[in-house]
């Protein structure tokens, strides 16, 4: 048996019964990764690390911008080239003191800017599914590795659907928590109003396993929120009776691929044949989340980008020819030699929506649409216990097909941008597979901190489906 | 309107090197996204408070203790050049 394909719950319960050890999984997984890691390129660098002893050291892999104690971490950029932080990210630590085993570093979107993983300055990501499509981003690494049993969790952050949209792309469960519910200390910021780290998992049951060991407060985050843990594993139920499912009109438009539209209107008649309460709501303001999300973040991804200077750490260079005074020649020289593409692009608008004259016209613009967008979605949540939509408008597209296209790129999170622009918990699970054998996904949304009420709802159409043992051959 | 001069401004302001080729590929993106996010003026926002943040928090404040941190030579070790327990930079005034 392929240990590599088998969840942590799985793997516990084998192991508890002696009929494995938990140095066969690791190996089972460092086998895999080293037999499939040129295909996906997953991985930007991964390490041998062997745990602390505990019972079941799962072997996790961490986006690369999540700090790891004495180890590079770039953000997939060249800016941060050799940069080895002194401290562990608080998920880190929670992940090391549950016996967690960190693999390496995972690939993605430079700064996590992008929806396809193909801006990396680490190389391209392929999907499991189909090596000439894309994973998804930007947490591409994240969702391919646990798509190929290259890990057997991953750890991916989320600012406009960066765990959601590449868990439906590559096939696997990814989970954006609540903002405040998981610590951002040693998240390298992108923008800081709306970033949430959370798992992905090839189920549900694994995802509210590694959602209870990520939760929690943590005073260096000053964004986190001081309310207990539950324990998730329990919240999983597969009882919908009464559950109220929103079906959000305005997302159901044209341009979403037949067979998504199809998938997920079957997972709708599942929930009300098993006797939930199905109704028809309105998120009026839908149509401005992309525009206002590319603002808002922009901006904050320019603020939070201004730290990379050439000054405290990574790279630093200078033009061979002075241009400016000494110090800004280095800054510009360093920034532009650091910087890929998409990273120079969202900084330029960023500031340009911050500049003076232009402030009011864009961003504070943007801040009032998205008062307007939360208080759409406040307001569906009196009637409706989670909302159900796809979670993007298609399946995984072609390598290049977006790259040449920025906007068509952004519309690709059209779906997903509103659960961070109200600051609310959003899954994403497997519901079904294209003409093309690539998979698809569903979308549950719930209120801030029902996490349980999300993981439940997922679990019982998972349970009934067995989407989540399907596997890419690779 | 999105103009080379515009673009030169704003790669100032952003601390951002770009050649010619460059600036002319961002007056065309920074063109496009700016039309596409334009239809924001469609909406009434009269009366609606923006909204920088979603949680129900402000000054979030620790308790005035020191506690452990890096030391200066811990901060410093991946400096990419420092002299005397400091950051150095190239000439700042001329």
């Amino acid at each position: 048996m392929d240990l590599f394909n088998l969840t942590a719950n799985q793997l516990l319960t084998m192991i508890s019964s002696g009929q494995i050890s938990a140095a066969d999984v690791l190996s089972s997984v460092r086998v895999r990764q080293q037999a499939v890691g040129q295909k996906t390129n997953a991985f930007i660098r991964t390490y041998d690390e062997t745990g602390n002893g505990a019972a079941f050291p799962v072997p996790i892999g961490i986006k690369d911008n999540i700090c790891v104690k004495g180890r590079e971490v770039t953000c997939a950029s060249k800016i941060l080239k050799g940069f080895r932080p002194p401290y562990d990210a608080a998920v880190v630590e929670k992940i090391k003191a549950s016996g967690g085993i960190v693999l390496g570093s995972l690939n993605m979107d430079e700064f996590a800017f992008g929806s396809s993983t193909e801006s990396s300055s680490y190389g391209i990501v392929r999907n499991p599914w189909d090596l000439g499509c894309v994973p998804g981003g930007s947490s591409g690494g994240s969702a391919a590795a646990v798509a190929a049993g290259e890990a057997v969790w991953a750890i991916g952050s989320d600012t406009g659907g960066s765990i959601r949209q590449p868990a439906s792309f590559c096939g696997v469960v990814g989970l954006k928590p609540t903002y405040g519910r998981v610590s951002r200390y040693g998240l390298i910021a992108f923008g800081s109003s709306l970033d949430q780290i959370g798992p992905i998992t090839k189920d549900t049951t694994d995802c509210a396993r590694l959602l209870g060991i990520l939760a929690g407060f943590d005073h260096r985050d000053s964004t986190s929120v001081d309310l207990p843990v539950p324990d998730y594993t329990k919240s999983l139920d597969r009882h919908v009776r009464g559950l109220r499912v929103g079906i959000p009109k305005e997302y159901f438009i044209d341009g979403i691929q037949p067979s998504v539209l199809a998938a997920v209107q079957a997972a709708i008649d599942f929930y009300k044949k098993e006797g939930a309460l199905i109704c028809e709501i309105s998120l009026p303001h839908t149509e401005y989340a992309v525009a206002t999300y590319y603002i808002v973040a922009t901006a904050e991804a320019s603020s939070n980008l201004a730290r990379f200077d050439g000054v405290e750490y990574g790279l630093r260079a200078v033009p061979s020819r002075p241009r400016k005074a000494g110090i800004v020649d280095m800054y510009e020289e360093t920034r532009a030699k650091g910087f890929g593409n998409e990273a120079k692009r969202r900084i330029m608008l960023g500031t340009y929506v911050l500049s003076a004259g232009y402030y009011d016209a864009y961003y504070l613009r943007a801040q009032k649409a998205r008062t307007l967008i939360k208080n759409d979605l406040d307001k569906a949540f009196l009637d409706c216990d989670v909302i159900l939509s796809p979670t993007a408008p298609t399946t995984a597209f072609r390598i290049g097909e977006k790259t040449n296209d920025p906007l068509s790129m952004y519309l690709s999170d059209i779906f997903t941008i509103p659960a961070n622009l109200a600051g609310i918990p959003a899954i994403s699970l497997p519901c079904g597979f294209d003409e093309k054998n690539l998979p698809i996904g569903l979308q549950l949304m719930a209120a801030p901190f029902a996490e349980e009420r999300l993981l439940a709802a997922a679990f019982a159409y998972e349970q009934a489906h067995g989407w989540h043992v399907q596997r890419a051959k690779l | 309107m999105i103009t080379k001069e515009t673009v030169n401004y704003i790669a100032s302001l952003s601390r951002l090197h770009i050649d010619e080729a460059e600036n002319a590929g961002f007056v065309r993106n920074l063109e496009d996204i700016l039309q596409y996010v334009a239809k924001l003026n469609k909406l009434d926002v009269a009366g609606v408070l923006p909204t920088s943040h979603v949680l129900k928090m402000e000054n979030v404040f620790r308790d005035d203790k020191v506690s452990p941190s890096l030391t200066q030579q811990e901060a410093l070790s991946f400096a990419i050049e420092s002299h005397a327990g400091h950051y150095k930079v190239p000439k700042v005034i001329e």
